[in-house]
């Protein structure tokens, strides 16, 4: 397996890597229980780069969780290349996570006792398609993409938060995954590293055909993306 | 190295403190086992050897006679039911070199001496003591017994052997009597007095024996207790004397002679090391117990603060059963430097308590504690520990694999 960046990918552009629709989702129990997610409906081509923007609390986070196979709706269909996820069990959606998902979380983005690098190869080493030497020159050129090639040997503890969320978006990278989630992968990133995380995101989608979907309020990212997504209440607008 | 390992280890080291203390529950848990354990079975394995080595492995004492009971079956008169009433016993072994030949027939019998013994009262110029005198034949009583083994004084058993008028004392009667090899005593029968000199003086350990009993030549012993024939008992040892019940009882079967295998004649002091060894069964327990504790609770503790952890190596595509696996290996990891480190501090200390100087001088005799160290008391305490910790372990693992990754990332996971 070529350990470039730009690997050929299976699916032509244009295929949905991602649909779901009808999705329902309550949070919270008894008095506080709230409707969160209205019934979102949602797809996603391989090669599109998407943004969903919105207010704080509209749900954004929620329906990536959901669409990253990391919680379950309350309603509503999931499809992840072609395939029905929401109904399938634990075991499965989690082979479909290793296998397919690349996900960036909101907050808390590394395993703070690992180096950047083991970081970035933790994925891989699950998956095991690549051997040791192979997964490490992967890791090594993900983290070289996101401006950190000097600092793969730093343990997370010993990386700012900016830098620490360039790690997870390499991570999110590792096993070239179809669909790349990520929630406000720029958050805590200055102009440069904002514009390099972006730009790498989409020239993946566009050379390797995945489906970059991401969170923002950044309204110059949201611009720049193929697709833009308002939310409001638990609903796209 | 499988990633699962690998992320326990970074996990483990991460959490010194916490890590140092379940594995010092470890090492003490698994060490105090083994000490425990050496050192009950020091003394019960000491004792046994004493007794076996002073009264052989079995006695052939009394001998049956069934006394039967013929019974008619209902209506037919020439059928019946012969059937065991009663056992009756007759004292003594009437023929004794007919059941020695016969007993030396079996294959695990290492040696067979008749013996008979006699209450007596012996005097020195000092003062006068009850004793009982046993008539033994040297050259069959060695194999036996440790006699020889025990002989205190320089001389041995040479004057023993050479002179039938000799005889052998034991220490706590000799040094009542104030008595020393080449004086002489005198053994008071039934109003008949005759002397014997002080061969050699043994010592067996065990004080019951020691002030009681004057070894002479059986031939010596049947004229001066006027038992021309037979013996008292014979006495038996074994060449694997753990098979003293199975061999008593085919023996019995033979030879119509009660057979007293060891396990039976001391009974009452086996079953007191056993209720020592139950009792500090559960000093073990307890301590292995605290161990598993420690472990659950480092774990736990583990797990509640690697919940994010968990949620990211969830999304990355890591199953329930890894994360199972990676706290489990923590728990492995503790578990085997545990067991190494708590091995060799067991042994250190066992050597140790070795070297504590006690002085008894009742059951049997020693001067210092007595530990007995065996691979087996290693396996049991590792065992034991590993399945403890293992169970311990399991809670925290599973808990931490039920965590589902949305809960956690929500920061609502319990
Ligand atoms: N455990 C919970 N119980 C009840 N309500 C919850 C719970 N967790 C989240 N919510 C609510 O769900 C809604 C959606 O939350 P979500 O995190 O998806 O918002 P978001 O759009 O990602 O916001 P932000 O831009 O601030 O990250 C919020 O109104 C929040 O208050
Ligand atoms: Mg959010």
């Amino acid at each position: 397996m070529s350990t470039s960046l730009h690997a050929v990918s299976a699916a032509p552009v244009g295929d949905f890597a991602l649909r779901c629709s009808g999705l329902q989702r309550y949070l919270g129990q008894g008095d506080g229980r709230v409707h969160v997610l209205k019934g979102v409906s949602f797809e996603a081509r391989r090669g599109q780069v998407y943004a969903i923007v919105g207010p704080s609390g509209c749900g954004k986070s929620t329906l990536l969780y959901l669409l990253g196979l990391l919680d379950q709706p309350d309603g509503g269909d999931i499809e992840i290349n072609g395939q029905r996820m929401s109904n399938r069990d634990d075991f499965a959606r989690t082979a479909a996570r290793g296998a397919h998902i690349g996900f960036v979380f909101q907050f808390h983005f590394l395993m703070l006792e690992f180096t950047a690098l083991e970081n970035v190869m933790m994925p891989m080493r699950k998956l095991g398609r690549l051997t040791a030497p192979e997964m490490e020159a992967r890791a090594r050129m993900l983290l070289d993409a996101v401006g950190l090639g000097a600092k793969t040997h730093r343990l997370g503890t010993q990386l700012s938060g900016g830098e620490q969320q360039r790690v997870a978006v390499a991570r999110a990278l590792a096993n070239q995954p179809s669909i790349i989630l990520a929630d406000e992968p720029t958050g805590n990133l200055d102009v440069k590293n904002s514009t390099l995380v972006f730009d790498l995101l989409t020239r993946l989608a566009k050379d390797n055909g995945q489906a970059v979907i991401l969170v923002t309020h950044n309204p110059e990212i949201a611009q720049r993306c193929d697709v833009t997504r308002p939310m409001r209440d638990g609903l796209f607008v | 190295m499988s990633p699962n390992f690998r992320i326990a280890f970074r996990f483990l080291t991460a959490k010194k403190r916490a890590m140092l203390m379940s594995l010092s529950c470890t090492v003490l848990g698994v060490g105090l086992f083994i000490v425990t354990q050496a050192t009950t079975s020091g003394f019960e394995e000491f004792f046994v050897k004493t007794l076996l080595g002073t009264d052989g492995a079995m006695r052939i004492e009394d001998r049956i006679q069934d006394t039967l009971r013929s019974m008619e079956v209902a209506g037919s008169p020439d059928f019946q039911i012969r059937q065991r009433e009663g056992v009756k016993y007759i004292e003594g072994v009437e023929e004794p070199q007919v059941i020695m030949d016969t007993v030396r027939s079996f294959a695990n019998v290492r040696g067979v001496s008749a013996v008979l013994r006699g209450n007596v009262q012996v005097s020195s110029s000092f003062k006068t003591e009850d004793a009982q005198v046993f008539g033994i034949k040297l050259e069959d009583h060695r194999f036996v017994s440790e006699l020889e083994r025990k002989i205190t004084t320089p001389e041995g058993l040479g004057k023993f052997q050479e002179s039938a008028g000799s005889a052998l004392v034991g220490r706590v009667l000799a040094d009542r009597l104030q008595l020393t090899v080449n004086e002489s005593i005198v053994i008071n029968v039934r109003g008949e007095s005759r002397r014997y000199v002080v061969a050699a003086i043994y010592e067996t350990g065990v004080r019951d024996i020691d002030k009681t009993r004057i070894y002479i030549d059986l031939a010596e012993a049947r004229s001066l207790l006027r038992k021309p024939t037979g013996a008292t008992f014979l006495q038996i040892s074994l060449h694997d004397p753990k098979r003293a019940r199975q061999e008593a009882a085919h023996m019995e079967e033979v030879l119509r002679h009660s057979v007293r295998p060891w396990q039976e004649r001391e009974k009452e002091w086996l079953s007191v090391f056993r209720a020592l060894s139950v009792s500090s069964a559960i000093t073990v327990t307890v301590f292995t117990l605290i161990a598993s504790l420690a472990m659950f609770n480092t774990l736990a503790m583990i797990v509640l603060e690697k919940t994010k952890d968990i949620a990211i190596l969830r999304s990355m595509g890591y199953e329930r059963r890894d994360i199972t696996r990676i706290f489990l290996w923590q728990a492995a990891i503790v578990l085997a430097i545990g067991a190494i480190v708590g091995g060799i501090f067991g042994a250190a200390v066992s050597w140790g308590v070795s070297l504590v100087p006690l002085p008894i001088n009742t059951l049997f005799k020693t001067e210092h504690f007595i530990v007995a160290l065996s691979p087996w008391h290693f396996v049991q305490a590792i065992t034991t520990a590993v399945v403890m910790v293992m169970i311990a372990s399991l809670v925290p693992a599973r808990r931490a694999a039920r965590l589902e990754p949305g809960d956690i990332v929500r920061g609502t996971a319990q």
